[in-house]
């Protein structure tokens, strides 16, 4: 029973390791964007789980309910996601900007065009 | 599961609806861990926004991954150190849920008891979102319109034929 | 896709119901789940839905580019301009209780203001993100670009 309590922070750590694998592996960039979407909602549960009370309620003030959920890490949860979109869109206009310079969204063959470039 | 399929198909549109399901399934779990703000702005932002956000960048660029090489040895070996590690931290960490953790100890209760005489209004997440810690509030709403400038910025230009300065182009 | 008929009936059904939903939200921030972000992305989402079944040119009539960029600036300005209010009549910056004489209402009237603010920013900056995207492949198809091409690289991977 003590283990199995640390289990949400387990899943956390899985999800949390395939965005980054798929972060560093995967070359072509929307992959990339779709990692980064992954790991950052690992975090969220993260936070969102440590808030929780077993027992609890939503926290919006009702009758007949009397422990609250804590309210503090949905608020900045709630910030993180919005932020979350702004940067996946500043990343998608990036990457097709690049297909526009380069001619490919791949991490190596953008390496090979550019040392052609050099040379 | 979802997340591993995601990152395994090289077909970027499967991907990209793979990505849906699994933010409408994340917006699921915060509905069941109590967060109800939370989950509403995920599912409307992660299996709506990012998702045909994603869907239009597709229509410019090609559909299909490149076929990787093998795996990356190296890459699997930094992952799971990494997974461990943070498995072997995470003993230490409080336990799921217990209402004597210590984040539920300081702040919380001072704002579940305070809101109602402070605002008079039920919702506790928007009364700290907008009155509480205010401020943070508008250095979000100022972060997403520098990325709405930023992405207007660089798609604003119209697309030209790209130069390349290689010797045997003419 | 005008021309077919079930996704005009859908969409002449569900578009308003989807900003109807969006305005809810927003008001209702403070009684049950919902605020800013969550209306304005309902609200840029029942656009976007629009412009998926009429075509682009047909959403830029009914909202215009011009107005999506200012509206998405009046939002954080409207932000901005209620803390000030706080600083002019006497408190400090984003305080709400010298707005009104009343300090619960005080909180709520200023907690609405500038929820709407953050509301109209967020439905107008995703509408600007939906049109500037789905405006590239026409400008690049014009320009005489092929988006359609496969990588046009050479590399050998080994």
């Amino acid at each position: 029973m003590t283990v199995l309590s640390f289990f949400n922070y387990w899943a956390v750590i899985v999800l949390m390791m395939i965005g980054y694998y798929c972060m560093i592996v995967r070359g072509n960039m929307i992959k990339k964007i779709i990692g980064l979407g992954i790991f950052q909602t690992s975090v969220f549960i993260l936070f969102i789980s440590a808030g929780k009370v077993i027992g609890g309620a939503t926290p919006v003030l009702r009758e007949g309910v009397d422990v609250y959920s804590n309210p503090l890490p949905h608020v900045l949860i709630l910030t993180a996601i919005v932020v979350g979109i702004a940067t996946t869109a500043v990343g998608l206009a990036l990457t097709v900007r690049i297909r526009e310079a380069y001619g490919s969204i791949d991490d190596d063959a953008i390496d090979a065009v550019e040392g052609d470039d050099r040379a | 599961m979802v997340a591993v399929t995601v990152v395994v198909t090289r077909d970027l549109l499967k991907a990209t609806m793979l990505f849906a399901i699994y933010s409408l399934t994340i917006a699921g779990l915060f509905a069941t861990l109590d967060a109800g703000d939370v989950a509403l702005t995920e599912a409307a932002v992660g299996a709506g926004i990012s998702t045909v956000l994603i869907l239009a960048v597709l229509a410019l660029v090609p559909r299909h991954e490149k076929r990787q090489a093998g795996h990356s040895l190296p890459a699997l070996a930094i992952v799971t150190v990494t997974g461990a590690a943070l498995v072997y931290a995470s003993f230490d960490l409080p336990q799921f849920g217990h209402p004597d953790n210590p984040v539920q100890q300081h702040l919380a209760p001072y704002f579940i008891e305070q809101t109602y005489p402070d605002m008079g209004i039920p919702n506790m997440v928007a009364a700290v979102l907008a009155s509480y810690r205010s401020i943070d509030t508008m250095g979000e709403a100022v972060v997403i319109l520098t990325a709405g400038i930023a992405v207007y910025a660089l798609l604003s230009p119209a697309p030209r034929r790209r130069q390349r300065r290689r010797e045997h182009d003419s | 896709m005008k021309d077919n008929a079930i996704l005009v009936v859908v969409a002449r059904f569900l578009i308003p119901l989807m900003m109807l939903f969006g305005l809810y939200v927003q008001f209702h921030g403070e009684y049950s789940p919902g605020g800013g972000f969550q209306a304005g992305v309902l609200f840029a989402a029942a656009w976007i839905l629009f412009v998926f079944i009429y075509g682009l040119e047909t959403g830029l009539r009914i909202i215009p580019q011009r107005v999506i960029y200012t509206l998405a600036c009046l939002g954080v300005l409207l932000y901005a301009f209620i803390g000030m209010l706080g600083v002019i009549l006497g408190g400090n910056f984003l305080d709400f209780h010298p707005l009104l004489d009343a300090p619960r209402a005080a909180q709520q009237a200023g907690i609405i203001l500038v929820e709407f603010g953050v509301g109209v920013t967020v439905a107008s900056v995703v509408m600007l993100f939906f049109l500037l995207f789905a405006r590239r492949r026409a400008d690049s198809e014009a320009a005489g670009l092929d988006p359609d091409a496969a990588d046009d690289v050479e590399t050998d991977r080994q």
